[in-house]
C-alpha cells in the first residue's frame, strides 16, 4: 500500500491489485479505483498541460466535470480513445493512459513558453492575430493552430467493437442514482409503475454513500448506512430496472431520452473481445424524474490552477470512498459549510487540515464540530497567491475588507500540499433545460433553479436546489408523491438530523493586492480563459453571454463549462453592474457528456450503413461483370465491361450494339404506381400536363408532371390497363416522392375523387429490349403473339404468357429504337432475363447499363428529370410545349406557366450543343458564355448532358442557355481551365428526327 | 422527437411522420382566373408563426394518411390533431 492510501473502504478492494501504465510508467491501484484515484494513491497529481499556456495541471474533481485529467487511452491499439476523463474511467488490469496536449512530456514542455508570453495572448487573440497578412494563413497560421490545438489523437484503424441500440418504453424514468433518485425510484416502483433508474457511476448512492458524519443522520443511522439499506431493498423490486454505468446524453421533447450504457469499457483488453462495448438506450418515458445532483464550484483567485488544487468534495470522496488522501498538509478554501465535512473527515483520520473561509463567521453544527476537533479557521480571509510549480507547496492569504471588494492587512504564508476549494454548489440543470425547461435565479446562494414546466417531468434533490439533507429527503418525497399521485410513502415520517448552513457569502472574483492584469485567475481550466479575458471582452463591447463565451472560449471545451459557466456569468454581472438573473445563461445542448461515434451509429455500419435495394436480376449482373451505380438506394448496372474494358469503351460498344442489333436493360427500378378507381382518368388529367381522358384501354402515353410552381417534377409512361385501371411509371429516384405527392393531392385537395394508389415498384421486374432485332427476339419468347405494327403498335400494351406466367408487354421506347418492355412478377424476373439473353444470342443481344441508356436517350434528345432539369425548368423551357394541354381547364402547375417570371423569353432553355471539333467531349456542368471579352464574363448557361455518340460518330451535348430557343446555329464558348471550346447551338434531337427507327 | 397522436393509428414516434407545412391553405378552384399576385399569395406566402400554428402532417411511414395538427412552434407543444376535412379546434 502506498502512503497516500490511508483508509480501508468497502468500495475499493485492497486485496485485488491492478497494474496500469501512465505516461510510460507502471503503477498499481486496486479493484474499484478510477484511474484518477489510483494516480492520486501514487502521489501523482500532475496529469496534463493547459490548452493555451501549457501550464501544469492536476486532477481537480472526481466526475464528468473534470477539466484537466483528460487522457488518451490504449494508444497505438485500434481501441485507442482520446478525451477520456481519468476521473470517470474505472481502472482495469493493463490500462495504458497518457496525458494529452503536452508534447514532448508532461514534465518538460516546449509549449510552456506560452505561459511566459501570456500577456500577449488575451481573449480573442486568435481572431485578432491570425487575420493578416493573408498569405500567412495557409502556410503558417493554420498548421500552427492545428498543431497546437490538438486534443488527443483519433484512432486510425476501424473500430473493432460492436455497438448497440435499444428502444424502451417506461412509466417513469429516473435520472441519477443519488439519494433523491433512490427515494423516487422506490416510490415509483412500489406503486406499480414500470420504472427505470439510470446512474452513470458503477454503483448507486451519489455522494451520500460516503457520508459518515455525526451531523448527518437519517432515522438515527449514519446517512450512508441508511442509504445502503435502501439500495439493498431497491434491488429486490420487480418492476424496477437499474442501469448503472449509464449516462444520460440527451433529453428531447416529449420525454424522449438517449442514454449511453457502458458495457465493457471497464474490462481489461483481453476480456472486451467480441462483445458489445456500448449500448445507446432510446427511452420514451411517460414521466421523467431528474435527480442529477449538483456540481461543486471552484473559487476564482490568482493562480488557482496548480496541481494539488482540487474541489473539496472530491477530496473528501477520494478520502472516504477510495481511501486516498490527496495531501498530508491540507488547506481548505471555502465560502460555505459543505467543505467542513472534508475537514472533519481529515481530522478524524489524524491528517492535518486548516480552513480559509471568506465568510465572517458560521455558527452551524458542522463548523462547531470542526472547531472542536481543533481545525484552525481563518475567517474573512482570501487566498491572494499560490506557489509551487508542478504541485502546490504554499499559499498566501490576506483579510477581506468589510464589503469584500478588497484585501486588507498583512500577507500570511501557509505551507500545504493540497488545497481543497469549495465555492458552493451548482445544480445540474442541463437535463431540465435540454428538455425545454426554464430557470429562475435564487439570490441567496446565487444559483439557477429549474422552473417546473408540465406534468411530465420534475426535478428533485440538489439539481432542484435542495442542498440540505433534510430538504432533499422531505421535498423529494413530497414532490414525487404529488407527481406520481401517490397518497403515502414509507418516507413520510423520516427523521433527519442535519447541520444547517446559516451564513452565506459569495464573491465571484476574489480581490487581490496584485493588479488585475497580472493575476492568473482561471475560470475555464480546459480552455485556459481567465477573469481578465472576460473583462477584456466586456471592454471591447461584447455584451451577450453567448458572445462573450465564444470570444473568450469560456465554457466551450469538452466539459462544456460545467465548472466555469457560473463564474463567467457572475463576473459579467458584477462588471456590467447588472443582476445575474437578468443575464440568462448560455444554452446547454446535448450531449451532456461526449458520446462515441460508435454508440450513435450502432449497428448501421458497413453493409448496414444504408438500405441497399437490388432487383431480382441483380445476381446475373454480378455474374456478368457489371459495374454498379447507386441510384437512390438502388444498385443499378452502370456498364458491363468485357475483359479490361473501361467505362468509355464499354459504353461505346453497348450503345452501338443497341442501335445495330439488340440491347437489353434492367428497368425494374423505375417507380411503378398502380392507380385504380372510377375517377382515375380525371385524376391523371389533373396531375399530368397533357390530356388523358381519351387514352384507349391498352394504350400507353408519356406524361410530364409539374410542381404547383410550374417546374418539371417527374416524368414517365403511364399505361391504361382497363377502364378504371392505370399503371404509372416514375423515375427511379422520384418514385417515393411522386407517390407521396399524389397521395397529398388525393387526400387533401380532391378527397371527392374515387382513386386508390398502390406502389408496385417491387412487385414487378422489367426487361427492356431495344434495337432493330428486338421484334424478332420478342417473337421467339412469345411465339403465339403477333408483333406486327398493326397488331401491336407503338405506345400500346398487351398481356402475354411465358409458360403459365403472366407478363405485360409495353411497346414503348426511351432510346428511339424499336423497343419492348416486359413486366413480370419479380420472382420470375431473373428467369425472364435469362430467357431473353438465351433467345437473343443469335442477335448478339447486349446487356447495357445506365450510362448507355443515358447516351442513347441523349442522342434522341430525351430529357432526364434531375439531370437536364433542376427544379427551375418549365416544360416551355425544355421546348416541350407540345405536351402542355391548351384545352384542359386546370392541372397541377398550369397557372404558374404564365406568371410574369415563367413567360420571360430570356429564361434558360434546353438546346443541343455541337462542338466545332467533333472529338471534343464537353464536361457536364461546364459554364457557357457568348462573349468572352466583356468583363465580367456573363455565364449564360451550362452543359447538362454530354457524350461521344458512337452512332453519329461525334460529340453531342444538351445544355440550358438563356434565350437558347432563338439561338439555333449561333456560336458560343465553353471556357475550361486551359482552353476555350467553341460550340454551336443545335436542335436537341440529334438522331432520327423523323422517328423512323421505332418502327424499324 | 415528438410523440404524435395519429388520428388513425394512435401515438407514434415523430420519425414516422413528415410535416407538410401550413394547413388550411385551399388550392384555388379556378386558378386561371387569378391574377399573378393572387396566385403568388397561394403559392408562396406562408405565415411561419412563432407560437400556435396549424400544420399538415403525413404519417409517411405508417398509414400514409394526411392530417392536421395544432402545434406551438415556440415550445413544440401539440395542442390538437384532427382529420383532413374536420373543423379546426378554436384556439
Ligand atoms: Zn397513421
Amino acid at each position: 500500500m502506498t502512503k497516500f492510501r490511508v483508509n480501508k473502504t468497502k468500495h475499493v478492494d485492497q486485496t485485488k491489485t491492478v497494474s496500469f501504465n501512465f505516461d510510460g510508467k507502471s503503477y498499481h491501484g486496486f479493484d474499484g479505483d478510477t484511474l484518477a484515484s489510483a494516480l492520486l494513491s501514487n502521489g501523482v497529481h500532475l496529469v496534463g498541460r493547459s490548452f493555451k499556456y501549457h501550464r501544469p495541471r492536476g486532477i481537480m474533481s472526481c466526475g464528468s466535470e473534470e477539466p484537466n485529467a483528460i487522457c488518451q487511452i490504449n494508444e497505438d491499439t485500434d481501441l485507442t480513445e482520446p478525451n477520456v476523463r481519468a476521473t470517470e474511467i474505472e481502472l482495469y488490469e493493463g490500462l495504458k493512459a497518457s496525458s494529452q496536449n503536452c508534447w514532448p512530456s508532461v514534465n518538460f514542455d516546449l509549449g510552456g513558453i506560452n505561459n511566459f508570453i501570456s500577456p500577449f495572448i488575451p481573449a480573442g487573440f486568435y481572431y485578432k492575430t491570425f487575420m493578416w497578412p493573408k498569405s500567412f494563413w495557409k502556410k503558417i497560421y493554420e498548421p500552427l493552430i492545428r498543431w497546437s490545438a490538438g486534443l488527443g489523437k483519433s484512432p486510425t484503424k476501424p473500430d473493432p467493437e460492436m455497438y448497440d441500440h435499444k428502444h424502451v418504453h417506461c412509466d417513469v424514468l429516473i435520472i441519477g442514482g443519488g439519494i433523491s433518485g433512490i427515494i423516487a425510484s422506490k416510490i415509483a416502483a412500489k406503486n406499480n409503475l414500470r420504472t427505470i433508474l439510470i446512474e452513470d457511476k458503477n454503483i448507486l448512492g451519489g455522494s451520500t454513500i460516503f457520508q459518515k458524519n455525526e451531523n448527518y443522520k437519517i432515522n438515527n443511522k449514519y446517512s450512508s448506512e441508511w442509504l445502503d439499506e435502501e439500495i439493498a431493498e431497491l434491488q429486490k423490486l420487480d418492476n424496477l430496472t437499474i442501469k448503472t454505468r449509464t449516462s444520460l446524453a440527451a433529453y428531447h421533447s416529449y420525454n424522449y431520452l438517449l442514454a449511453k450504457e457502458n458495457i465493457s469499457d471497464h474490462l481489461p483488453l483481453d476480456k472486451k473481445n467480441g462483445g458489445i462495448r456500448q449500448r445507446l438506450w432510446k427511452i420514451r418515458a411517460d414521466k421523467v424524474l431528474v435527480a442529477t445532483g449538483a456540481i461543486e464550484r471552484p473559487l476564482v483567485f490568482n493562480n488557482n490552477d496548480r496541481p494539488g488544487i482540487m474541489l473539496a468534495n472530491s477530496v473528501k470522496k477520494y478520502l472516504d470512498y477510495y481511501g486516498v488522501s490527496c495531501g498530508f498538509n491540507n488547506v481548505i478554501f471555502t465560502n460555505n459549510d459543505s467543505a467542513y465535512e472534508t475537514a472533519v473527515s481529515f481530522k478524524e483520520k489524524g491528517i492535518s487540515v486548516e480552513i480559509i473561509d471568506i465568510r465572517k463567521k458560521s455558527n452551524s453544527k458542522i463548523v462547531k464540530n470542526a472547531e472542536k476537533l481543533g481545525v484552525k479557521i481563518y475567517w474573512n480571509s482570501t487566498i491572494v497567491n499560490t506557489f509551487g510549480h508542478r504541485k502546490i507547496n504554499s499559499i498566501e492569504i490576506m483579510n477581506l475588507s468589510e464589503d469584500g471588494s478588497n484585501v486588507v492587512g498583512d500577507k500570511n504564508r501557509i505551507n500545504c500540499d493540497c488545497l481543497a476549494v469549495s465555492g458552493g454548489w451548482t445544480p445540474m440543470v442541463h437535463m431540465h433545460t435540454q428538455s425545454g425547461g426554464k430557470l429562475d435565479f435564487r439570490e441567496n446562494d446565487q444559483t439557477f433553479i429549474p422552473t417546473e414546466i408540465d406534468e411530465s417531468h420534475i426535478n428533485v434533490g440538489s439539481c432542484n436546489g435542495d442542498f440540505e439533507l433534510e430538504e432533499i429527503i422531505n421535498n423529494t418525497n413530497k414532490k414525487v408523491k404529488n407527481f406520481l399521485k401517490v397518497r403515502e410513502t414509507e418516507f413520510d415520517n423520516t427523521s433527519v438530523l442535519n447541520s444547517r448552513e446559516l451564513d452565506k457569502r459569495n464573491i465571484w472574483l476574489l480581490p487581490n493586492y496584485i493588479s488585475e492584469g497580472k493575476c492568473k485567475s482561471f475560470i475555464d481550466f480546459q480552455n485556459d480563459s481567465t477573469a481578465k479575458d472576460i473583462k477584456l471582452a466586456l471592454r471591447e463591447g461584447f455584451k451577450s453571454i453567448e458572445h462573450v463565451k465564444r470570444y473568450t472560449t469560456t465554457g466551450m471545451a469538452t466539459d462544456q463549462g460545467k465548472l466555469s459557466n457560473m463564474h463567467a456569468l457572475g463576473i459579467i454581472a458584477d462588471t456590467a453592474g447588472v443582476k445575474m438573473g437578468t443575464l440568462g445563461t448560455t444554452t446547454f445542448r446535448p450531449p451532456f457528456t461526449p458520446l462515441t461515434f460508435g454508440s450513435i451509429v450502432g449497428r448501421s455500419v458497413g453493409n448496414f450503413f444504408d438500405i441497399i435495394r437490388k432487383t431480382s436480376i441483380h445476381e446475373w449482373h454480378i455474374q456478368n461483370n457489371a459495374k454498379f451505380e447507386n441510384v437512390g438506394q438502388w444498385k443499378r448496372p452502370w456498364y458491363y465491361p468485357i475483359n479490361d474494358e473501361g467505362l468509355h469503351d464499354a459504353v461505346q460498344r453497348e450503345s452501338k450494339a443497341a442501335r445495330d442489333s439488340a440491347g437489353i436493360l434492367d428497368a425494374s427500378t423505375l417507380g411503378k404506381i398502380d392507380i385504380q378507381g372510377t375517377d382515375a382518368s380525371e385524376f391523371l388529367n389533373r396531375v399530368y400536363t397533357n390530356a388523358w381522358s381519351k387514352l384507349g384501354i391498352g394504350k400507353c402515353r408519356y406524361g410530364l408532371m409539374l410542381n404547383e410552381d410550374g417546374m418539371v417534377y417527374d416524368d414517365g409512361v403511364t399505361t391504361r390497363l382497363g377502364e378504371n385501371h392505370y399503371l404509372m411509371t416514375t423515375t427511379t429516384g422520384g418514385a417515393a416522392n411522386v407517390l407521396s405527392k399524389l397521395e397529398d393531392y388525393l387526400q387533401t385537395e380532391w378527397p371527392e375523387l374515387d382513386v386508390y394508389l398502390t406502389s408496385v415498384t417491387d412487385h414487378y421486374s422489367t426487361a427492356s429490349i431495344c434495337g432493330p432485332n428486338s421484334k424478332k427476339i420478342l417473337t421467339k419468347i412469345f411465339p403465339d403473339k403477333d408483333f406486327s405494327d398493326e397488331a401491336f403498335p407503338h405506345m400500346s400494351y398487351q398481356n402475354a404468357k411465358i409458360d403459365e406466367i403472366n407478363c405485360r408487354i409495353m411497346r414503348i421506347s426511351f432510346t428511339g429504337e424499336l423497343s419492348y418492355e416486359i413486366n413480370i412478377e419479380s420472382k420470375y424476373g431473373k428467369s425472364l432475363w435469362e430467357k431473353c439473353i438465351e433467345v437473343g444470342k443469335e442477335f448478339k443481344i447486349t446487356p447495357y447499363g445506365t450510362e448507355t441508356m443515358h447516351l442513347l436517350r441523349a442522342e434522341k434528345g430525351f430529357i432526364i428529370v434531375g439531370q437536364d432539369t433542376d427544379g427551375t425548368m418549365t416544360p416551355i423551357d425544355l421546348q416541350m410545349d407540345w405536351i402542355v394541354s391548351k384545352k384542359k381547364y386546370d392541372f397541377i402547375g398550369k397557372r404558374s406557366l404564365y406568371r410574369s417570371d415563367t413567360i420571360r423569353e430570356d429564361r434558360k432553355q434546353l438546346v443541343g450543343l455541337l462542338t466545332d471539333d467533333p472529338n471534343e467531349v464537353l464536361e457536364e456542368g461546364a459554364q457557357i458564355v457568348s462573349n468572352i471579352n466583356k468583363k465580367p464574363i456573363e455565364m449564360i448557361g451550362h452543359v447538362t448532358s454530354s457524350y461521344f455518340s458512337p452512332n453519329l460518330n461525334k460529340s453531342i451535348a444538351l445544355a440550358v442557355v438563356k434565350s437558347g430557343k432563338k439561338m439555333n446555329g449561333q456560336k458560343l464558348i465553353v471556357p475550361m481551365e486551359n482552353k476555350n471550346i467553341n460550340v454551336t447551338v443545335s436542335d436537341s434531337v440529334f438522331l432520327d428526327k423523323e422517328n423512323k427507327r421505332i418502327y424499324a | 422527437m415528438f410523440l404524435i397522436n395519429c388520428p388513425y393509428c394512435g401515438e407514434r414516434d415523430q420519425s414516422e411522420f413528415s410535416c407538410g407545412g401550413e394547413a388550411h391553405i385551399i388550392r384555388p378552384k379556378q386558378p386561371t382566373e387569378l391574377s399573378d399576385d393572387q396566385w403568388a399569395e397561394y403559392l408562396f406566402m406562408r405565415k411561419n408563426i412563432k407560437g400556435v400554428q396549424f400544420e399538415r402532417w403525413n404519417h409517411a411511414h405508417g398509414c400514409r394518411k394526411w392530417f392536421n395538427m395544432v402545434r406551438d412552434t415556440s415550445n413544440d407543444k401539440i395542442h390538437a390533431v384532427y382529420k383532413m376535412g374536420e373543423k379546426p379546434p378554436v384556439k
